[in-house]
């Protein structure tokens, strides 16, 4: 998929996904995906090099990515569906018993497209960077990139993660934050201010990039700027500015959304305002 | 009473340095990390071989164990090295999310288990480090008893998929197994055959337990002696077989009563096999400073309590 439009219509339509599995589900996380809608597709339908149908936990010669905050779950798997991993039908089961989609990412139900368990936060870059060391031992050209959440940068374990990869030179690697200033318990600079991320990460020695989380002209531009700054001898990082809760007004914005599913009012008037691009699942 | 004897005392973790050196060297997919400890776990020469496939990770456990699941992906075999208070509770939830509920095959090698680390005191003297690794759906959990048996198990897991913990210790103990015995992940191993009583002990406290056979034995007693070097999965075969002849049995080890061998051995005879039985392990407290041999006396797991412990549990058949 290389058209723009396109993209703009899968990541509305993986927006509807998302807001169906959790109205669905009635339980789950809609704000953290809504505001990565276009770095998913951005990631899933053009920027990774990757095998959907012919999945594998090693992922040789491809590129490989991780979610830390696996509370976006919902949109992880909108994602992986649509771009062929599993049937979208069976997104239908997200949150359900006996199903492979569970409340967060895990290996134990055989789901393509994921390969470590995630949710309990901080975690993620850490296995990113092994992942990444494995390529290197590997000689494998294939990227590692790794989704985390602003207020899972308060885990001490990021920042041993952060000291680590630009001191063992892991320049394989992209590093994503989605800066949306928000948390379960209200905005990030209530909760614990994270002070100046940018500076932060450079002074750990990582490329810094931003970039505007929901314009997908400005995602494919940083995200191809971000892999041509790879096997420079540093590890890149970008921040990405996303809206929690976009493409839904009254999710936009706000902590509110962060872990509740709409009721039968609510879900209507997302609907309303996520219109059907390429089919419901 | 089988009799055993060594010809010097070596510690185990040397044991894990060679048995590292040695798969290292057969199997180029085994790397290592280690958090600032490789002199004390004996990691330094795999380094030297191999300073491409080992990463000195610096003090941060937690980020260690991250390393290590996404170093799997892509074939690699980590061994992770730290003392086994940092290789367990420290890091717990990375453990349990990102290696045994994800199933990755890394291999965590924790050094100066117990109260014998000494003199460093109950901050490092991990005593439930067992419990919390035997708990976890997918964990294997290893326990060898001397140097031999310890370079023999770090060749074993490295081909055994999955995830395990392998436990050793600091100070230097007897070293008595055959070099050349091949050592099969979940077979317990009957040292000495008897008909009185079982004795099931772990590590360093398998000598203590073939020590106090022969004390027993100068009684008249005749005691089965068995190393459980695999707490999981549990030979529950061979205990059982065990007790249907001795009819009661006592387990040792260096560890909390909860959680241990003395545990899960409870658990099988529980539900299986009704049976007397008697632990020798620390009860509920925590470690101190001293010497190993000392706080192996204070805390009741020399052999002299083993010998106690099955006087204690013949009365009760």
């Amino acid at each position: 998929m290389t058209d723009i439009s396109q993209l703009k219509l899968m990541a509305t339509q993986m927006r509807r996904d998302v807001v169906r599995m959790v109205y669905g589900a009635q339980s789950g996380h809609p704000g953290g995906p809504l505001g990565c809608a276009e770095l998913f597709t951005a990631l899933y339908f053009k920027v990774l090099n990757h095998s959907p149908e012919n999945f594998s936990i090693d992922g040789k010669g491809e590129d490989l990515f991780f979610l830390s905050n696996g509370h976006l779950s919902a949109g992880w798997y909108s994602a992986l569906a649509r771009s062929g991993y599993f049937d979208t039908a069976e997104l239908e089961t997200f949150r359900r018993i006996d199903s492979r989609l569970q409340g967060h990412p895990a290996t134990e139900e055989g789901l393509p497209g994921i390969r470590v368990a995630s949710g309990s936060l901080g975690q993620g870059l850490s296995v990113a960077c092994g992942a990444a060391l494995s390529k290197k031992l590997n000689n494998d050209p294939g990227l590692v990139y790794c989704l985390m959440g602003d207020g899972e940068q308060q885990e001490g374990q990021i920042w041993e993660a952060a000291m680590f990869a630009p001191a063992k030179k892991i320049d394989n690697l992209i590093g994503i934050i989605d800066y949306n200033g928000q948390q379960i318990d209200g905005a990030v600079d209530d909760v614990m201010p994270l002070g100046n991320l940018k500076a932060k990460w450079e002074a750990f020695g990582w490329n810094v990039l931003e970039m505007q989380g929901n314009e997908m002209e400005d995602v494919l531009t940083v995200l191809g700027k971000a892999r041509s700054f790879c096997g420079q001898g540093k590890p890149v990082l970008i921040l990405m500015h996303t809206d929690m809760g976009h493409g839904v007004d009254f999710m936009s914005g706000t902590h509110e959304w962060h872990g509740k599913p709409p009721n039968d009012e609510q879900f209507e008037q997302a609907m309303s305002q996520l219109k059907e691009t390429l089919g419901d699942y | 009473m089988r009799e055993y004897t060594y010809t010097e005392k070596k510690d185990t973790r040397s044991g894990f340095g060679l048995g590292l050196l040695e798969i290292g060297r057969l199997n180029p997919d085994v790397v290592a990390l280690c958090a600032d400890l490789t002199g004390s776990l004996n990691m330094g020469a795999f380094r030297d071989e191999f300073p491409n496939r080992f990463f000195q990770v610096g003090i941060a456990e937690a980020n260690m164990m991250g390393l290590a699941a996404g170093l799997t992906i892509g074939g690699k075999i980590p061994f992770t090295g730290t003392f086994a208070n940092f290789s367990t509770g420290r890091v717990y939830d990375q453990i349990r999310q990102s290696i045994a509920y994800s199933n990755k095959n890394v291999k965590i090698c924790a050094s100066h288990a117990g109260i014998t680390l000494g003199e460093d005191g109950a901050t490092h003297q991990i005593l439930e480090d067992i419990g919390m690794m035997r708990m976890l759906p997918h964990m294997t959990v290893v326990v060898p008893c001397d140097h031999n048996q310890t370079k023999a198990a770090t060749l074993a897991v490295a081909n055994y998929p999955g995830p395990v913990y392998l436990r050793f210790g600091r100070p230097k103990v007897p070293n008595f197994t055959d070099p050349s015995q091949p050592f099969e992940i979940g077979k317990a191993i009957i040292l000495s055959e008897g008909s009185d009583a079982s004795i099931f002990a772990t590590g360093h406290l398998v000598w203590e337990a073939i020590e106090a056979g022969r004390e027993l034995y100068k009684k008249g007693i005749s005691a089965e002696i068995i190393n459980i070097h695999t707490i999981k999965p549990l030979d529950i075969k061979s205990i059982i077989q065990s007790v249907s002849k001795t009819g009661c049995a006592v387990t040792a080890e260096e560890h909390q009563m909860n959680g241990g061998l003395g545990d899960a051995v409870s658990q099988v005879l529980a539900v299986s096999h009704p049976a007397p039985l008697e632990l020798v392990a620390v009860n509920d407290r925590f470690g101190e400073s001293g010497k190993p041999a000392e706080l192996m006396k204070k805390y009741g797991l020399d052999a002299s309590n083993i010998v106690q412990a099955v006087m204690r549990v013949l009365k009760r058949k």
